[in-house]
């Protein structure tokens, strides 16, 4: 134990005297969070829509007039008679096409059916998904209140209108405030990231200048090297997270609703594990270029399935499968369930295993791998 | 010399990266107290065997025992008995000169007490005392090379490898630096240098020359010089190199 004493000393020595360390531990995650909270807003407004009305009916500008003051909505262009509508998506200059046929009213009133036209740039997935899922919503609206409303003018035809009401409650969220969601899930990935990071330079840095060489000949036991390595960069993870916390808190109040003592046990193992990640890399690379090239092999993959940008019951099955080896996917669960529903050691207990199970491995092959004689 | 148990005993020992032996079967013995060296130019193979018998790489074939040790079995005992200092200069720059040693002596298992008295006399023995706090990145080269040899020291082993300690320092430091190597002889340690400066050979008490991976020469400087019919270290070197003769055999 008194070794690696000496060894975390010097691990600390060291990281508080290098320069480009520091400001990367301190500075960075704290402007990350920041930045990234209030830039993964996935909520669209002001989508811009073209409006070609060719029937120019009383039934067509009531539903002009219900789109235009809707707030996800702004009407740019309108014209009135028949355009090429392919031509207008491809100037790129509208995300939407609401094309209104001749007829539109009168099939409305008479017919069982009418339809209208959308023409959507699906270059933005999202934008493109949400932007339809809104407009059909406010024609399902329109359809209610002003065709029931024409149709009291029009004594022809008497249809029962179904009205189906929905009501909505967001549990755990209440205001579906996007912040509260994301925050926790970007606290994950920068502690996931920076303690990938930092560890997995660490070990090769000393290959790099040769000092390992000076620590392979004395007789420094193998798990007193890595416990002198992992430590202090443990320290570091745990710090990191407390900041990213902090500013999740004073800054953007998000709700810590479950046990602390719970969520700090949980990211104590989950950084065991990315620690070894990157002690892990650190072994089998030779220079801190390879080992930043490997370390961004596997966070992008992870950050990207991790399930903070898109929704792990999204994806195709295969690719849902691979998420399950996803350490993040694993925390993004745990910190939500815990930060946000309150959700006790019972409700994580699987995730808790999979980590511990992840830490063990991923050590042992470092440890394995790391040799003094080569 | 004549301590019939040698404290470095190498037999028939290869290092060999696929076709290329960077260590061609060499074997040899170093005595308790020796200042051994083993000369040869760059890409001759000291650096290899000097690898091998510190237990940094694992031979291909052959035997050695460093210590009384077996380099296979007990590479881990070795390292307690023996000190190395790498060409490739290692001591910690971000680190002072005191932090270096409290992290060298820590590992090695020296008591608190025993790290600062030791600190205290390698500082006032260098004249060091007041860069104690410095860096190791601010000093010159020469005073790194010979901290960084008393820092091999800390631990009081019984040998010594010295892997070119003198490569780029002017020559009134590596004078210094030999008296260095002087002084741990007297005081009983087996000093194993390598270099490539010929000049230096004299002041060991028996050289090895390797040519490609091979031991081509082994002796006193002395009895080298008279065998090649030589003035210098230089010359011998030279004629080995010209002759490709091999006196070792």
């Amino acid at each position: 134990m008194r070794t690696i004493r000496f060894l975390i000393q010097k691990e600390f020595l060291q990281i508080f005297r290098n320069k480009s360390i520091l400001p990367i531990i301190i500075v960075a995650p704290v402007i990350q969070l920041l930045v990234l909270a209030y830039a993964a807003d996935f909520e669209i407004r002001n989508l811009k829509i073209y409006w070609n009305d060719q029937d120019q009916s009383t039934a067509s500008s009531r539903l002009r007039d219900k789109i235009s003051s809707s707030e996800y909505f702004s009407l740019t262009d309108v014209s009135f008679e028949y355009i090429d509508l392919n031509e207008e998506l491809d100037k790129g200059k509208t995300d939407l096409i609401l094309n209104v046929p001749i007829g539109f009213e009168r099939d409305y009133l008479t017919s069982e059916k009418s339809e209208i036209q959308l023409l959507v740039n699906a270059i933005d997935g999202i934008k493109a998904g949400l932007g339809s899922f809104y407009l059909s919503q406010v024609a399902r609206d329109f359809s209610l209140e002003v065709g029931g409303e024409l149709m009291a003018k029009m004594p022809l035809k008497k249809i029962d209108l179904q009205v189906i009401e929905t009501t909505y409650s967001f549990w755990f969220n209440p205001f579906l405030n996007y912040k509260t969601y994301m925050v926790p899930g970007i606290l994950v990935i920068l502690v996931t990231m920076i303690g990938a990071f930092i560890s997995s330079m660490n070990i090769v840095r000393e290959k790099e200048l040769g000092t390992i060489e000076q620590l392979n000949v004395t007789p420094l036991k193998k798990y007193q090297f890595i416990l002198g390595k992992m430590i202090p960069l443990w320290i570091i993870g745990l710090f990191e997270f407390s900041l990213g916390l902090l500013v999740a808190k004073l800054v953007f109040n998000i709700p810590i609703v479950g046990s602390l003592l719970l969520l700090y046990g949980f990211t104590a193992v989950y950084l065991v594990m990315v620690v070894g990640i990157g002690m892990f890399i650190s072994t089998v690379t030779e220079t801190q270029q390879q080992a930043m090239f490997i370390s961004w092999f596997f966070l992008v993959i992870f950050i990207l399935m991790g399930g903070l940008f898109t929704p792990i019951e999204n994806m195709p099955p295969w690719a849902q499968k691979i998420t399950l080896i996803n350490p993040v996917r694993y925390f993004i669960e745990v910190i939500r369930l815990v930060m946000l529903k309150g959700s006790g050691l019972q409700d994580i207990g699987r995730q808790i295993i999979v980590v511990v199970f992840y830490a063990i491995i991923i050590n042992s092959l470092a440890v394995w791998r790391y040799r003094k004689t080569t | 010399m004549t301590d019939p148990a040698p404290i470095v005993s190498v037999k028939n020992l290869v290092k060999a990266f696929g076709k290329f032996h960077a260590v061609d079967r060499i074997s040899f013995e170093v005595f308790p107290g020796e200042i051994f060296g083993f000369l040869g130019a760059n890409g001759a193979g000291k650096t290899t065997a000097i690898k091998m018998l510190t237990g940094l790489w694992k031979p291909t074939s052959g035997e050695a025992t460093v210590a009384g040790y077996d380099i296979y079995k007990e590479a881990e005992s070795i390292k307690r008995d023996i000190g190395y200092m790498s060409q490739k200069f290692s001591l910690y720059s971000d680190l002072s000169v005191v932090e270096n040693i409290r992290l060298f002596g820590g590992i090695y298992g020296l008591g608190k007490e025993e790290i600062k008295m030791k600190s205290d006399d390698l500082l006032k023995r260098l004249n060091l005392e007041k860069e104690a706090g410095s860096l190791i990145s601010s000093l010159p080269l020469g005073w790194k090379q010979k901290l960084a040899f008393s820092v091999a020291m800390l631990h009081d082993p019984k040998i010594i490898f010295l892997d070119e300690p003198t490569g780029g320092v002017d020559p009134i430091t590596r004078r210094q630096f030999w008296d260095m190597i002087y002084e741990a002889a007297d005081r009983g340690k087996t000093i194993f240098v390598t270099t490539h400066y010929m000049d230096e050979a004299e002041y060991c008490d028996r050289i090895s020359m390797m040519v490609s991976g091979k031991i081509a020469a082994l002796g006193t400087p002395g009895a080298l010089k008279k065998g090649f019919k030589a003035r210098d270290m230089d010359e011998v070197f030279v004629g080995i190199a010209r002759e490709g003769k091999s006196l070792a055999e």
